[in-house]
């Protein structure tokens, strides 16, 4: 009995005061969508770092007079290096070639090009490829080379506007969760007034503290768990319609949302959900009732 | 049953204290009128049995507990033993009187078959047998008090403590509620009470504490109103 009194009170705190738990859940809703976008965008980062990361290479670039002393004396030097893990040579032709591969959507830039044009390289693989650096320090001033470039310093760029975007939908989430806090806060407050009479009769004939505070701090857990269940749909939707809507063109370039990972977010957002209304709730009856 | 020794309290920004050095000892069983003029202290006493407020000094000890001493969290089961009534009845307007007890039952654990046979015997008592399903608003005020006084009794507490409970009855339904508390009295219960009804002191004859700026001035077995 004591169960069910518990869940239709529950049910009845949410009706009684319906427009209000409707804003509660719904800003609860978007702060759980903008924290579960976060989460995903986290996740995902991640995963692009790994892959590209994985395969990034610094390209050292030769002169066109390099001689053949210059150039050996350059590969043994790299073989020697700890900091390299891989090295390979790429000469004119096979620059050429690659050229050719890369640019084939384009035939008047590779006609224009010469094969002897098309500097010798090394391409390397960097053992830590966050160690550029010293690598960069190292060979800029040897004889025969022209340049250095670290495609890590590009994938930087981008990685650093992904974390933007990510600590914004953070920040959103924040920003939401104080404005649905308050309100979980308000409704309970209006609850609380609401059952006035019924809680003095409770505490004066005794009834258990938790069995007074139960039907608000659940009502507010309710609230909290519909909006998180409102922010999966969000999210679901999002990944329908945006990744595999009209971003799926950048497919390749993005690593992949699965619904797994929106599965997998969802009891973070469930739980954050419910705990902290729960919190809020149960803060607001101790100032509020002094049960 | 009731002990209060040398009990003083002292609300923030009072200028004298409501209860100063107080000492009562009631035994079990005992019927106790507490009278004096407003604001004399005597409210405050209720509300210390029911460890609402403590007290600055001395020591409160109820059944046998040390109410003084009592963690907060241990006030509801505590609240068990103790019946209360009130002057302004605080029943909820939308339950009939059958609910209104039953709600007492119920929030405290107890199942809805103890209910359906302990509040029918219980209404009956306080002479409220058929009138189970009207609404608070469809009784009389010495009704609406039968059902609180039915509501603090469905327990079978040790202790009925009474604020005022006929400051809002007329003098006949008054001494109706007083003779539906004798009888509680009969059946072991220990009655507080709280008043400034002075026909009824007189009528009941019973042990009277004279409270007045926070003093005890007199302590009379058998006593009448001032």
């Amino acid at each position: 009995m004591r169960v069910k009194y518990v869940l239709s009170e529950v049910l009845v705190g949410l009706w009684r005061n319906v427009t209000m738990s409707i804003a509660m859940i719904i800003t609860m809703a978007v702060s759980l969508t903008m924290l579960g976008a976060s989460g995903l965008m986290y996740r995902q980062v991640d995963d692009m770092k790994d892959l590209y990361y994985k395969n990034i290479e610094v390209s050292i670039f030769l002169t066109q007079e390099v001689t053949e002393q210059e150039r050996t004396d350059l590969q043994t030097k790299l073989d020697g290096d700890p900091l390299v893990k891989d090295v390979f040579y790429v000469n004119k032709d096979e620059a050429y070639k690659r050229f050719k591969e890369m640019y084939q959507d384009a035939p008047d830039l590779v006609n224009a090009v010469k094969p002897d044009q098309l500097p010798e390289a090394f391409r390397l693989k960097l053992n830590n490829p966050e160690q550029y650096k010293d690598v960069y320090d190292q060979y800029k001033d040897t004889a025969g080379v022209e340049e250095i470039i670290d495609q890590s310093r590009l994938l930087d760029k981008i990685f650093n506007i992904l974390t933007s975007i990510q600590n914004i939908a953070l920040a959103a989430a924040i920003v939401m969760a104080v404005a649905a806090l308050l309100l979980v806060a308000n409704t309970i407050q209006v609850a609380a007034y609401s059952k006035r009479r019924e809680v003095a009769v409770m505490k004066l004939v005794g009834a258990s503290n938790w069995f007074i505070q139960a039907p608000f701090v659940l009502e507010a857990v309710v609230a909290g768990l519909i909006g998180s269940l409102l922010g999966l749909v969000a999210l679901v939707a999002a990944k329908y319609l945006l990744f595999d809507g009209s971003l799926s063109a950048l497919q390749g370039l993005l690593s992949p949302i699965t619904w797994g990972d929106i599965l997998f977010i969802f009891p973070l957002m469930a739980g954050v959900g419910g705990l902290v209304s729960a919190g809020t709730a149960w803060i607001t009856l101790r100032f509020y009732l002094r049960v | 049953m009731i002990q209060l020794e040398q009990v003083t309290k002292t609300y923030p920004k009072a200028s004298r204290p409501s209860l100063d050095n107080v000492s009562v000892s009631i035994e079990k069983g005992e019927f106790v009128f507490f009278i004096g003029p407003s604001g004399s202290g005597k409210s405050t006493i209720i509300k210390m049995l029911l460890h609402e407020v403590a007290p600055n000094k001395g020591r409160v000890v109820v059944n046998g507990k040390d109410v003084t001493s009592m963690r907060s969290w241990k006030r509801p089961h505590f609240r068990r033993s103790i019946g209360c009534v009130f002057q302004d009845f605080r029943l909820l307007p939308n339950r009939t009187a059958y609910e209104n007890v039953a709600f007492a039952l119920e929030v405290i654990g107890k199942t809805k078959a103890v209910a359906r046979r302990v509040v029918p015997e219980v209404l009956e008592l306080v002479g409220l047998g058929g009138k189970e399903h009207r609404y608070p608003h469809e009784l009389s005020g010495g009704e609406q008090q039968r059902v609180a006084v039915a509501r603090a009794f469905v327990n079978r507490p040790l202790i009925l403590l009474a604020d005022e409970p006929t400051g809002n009855l007329d003098p006949d339904t008054s001494i109706e509620i007083m003779r539906l508390l004798d009888r509680i009295n009969r059946t072991g219960t220990t009655v507080v009470m709280v008043t400034h009804d002075s026909n009824i002191v007189n009528q009941m004859r019973r042990r009277v504490v004279e409270i007045e700026s926070g003093r005890i001035v007199r302590d009379q077995a058998r006593g009448v109103y001032g």
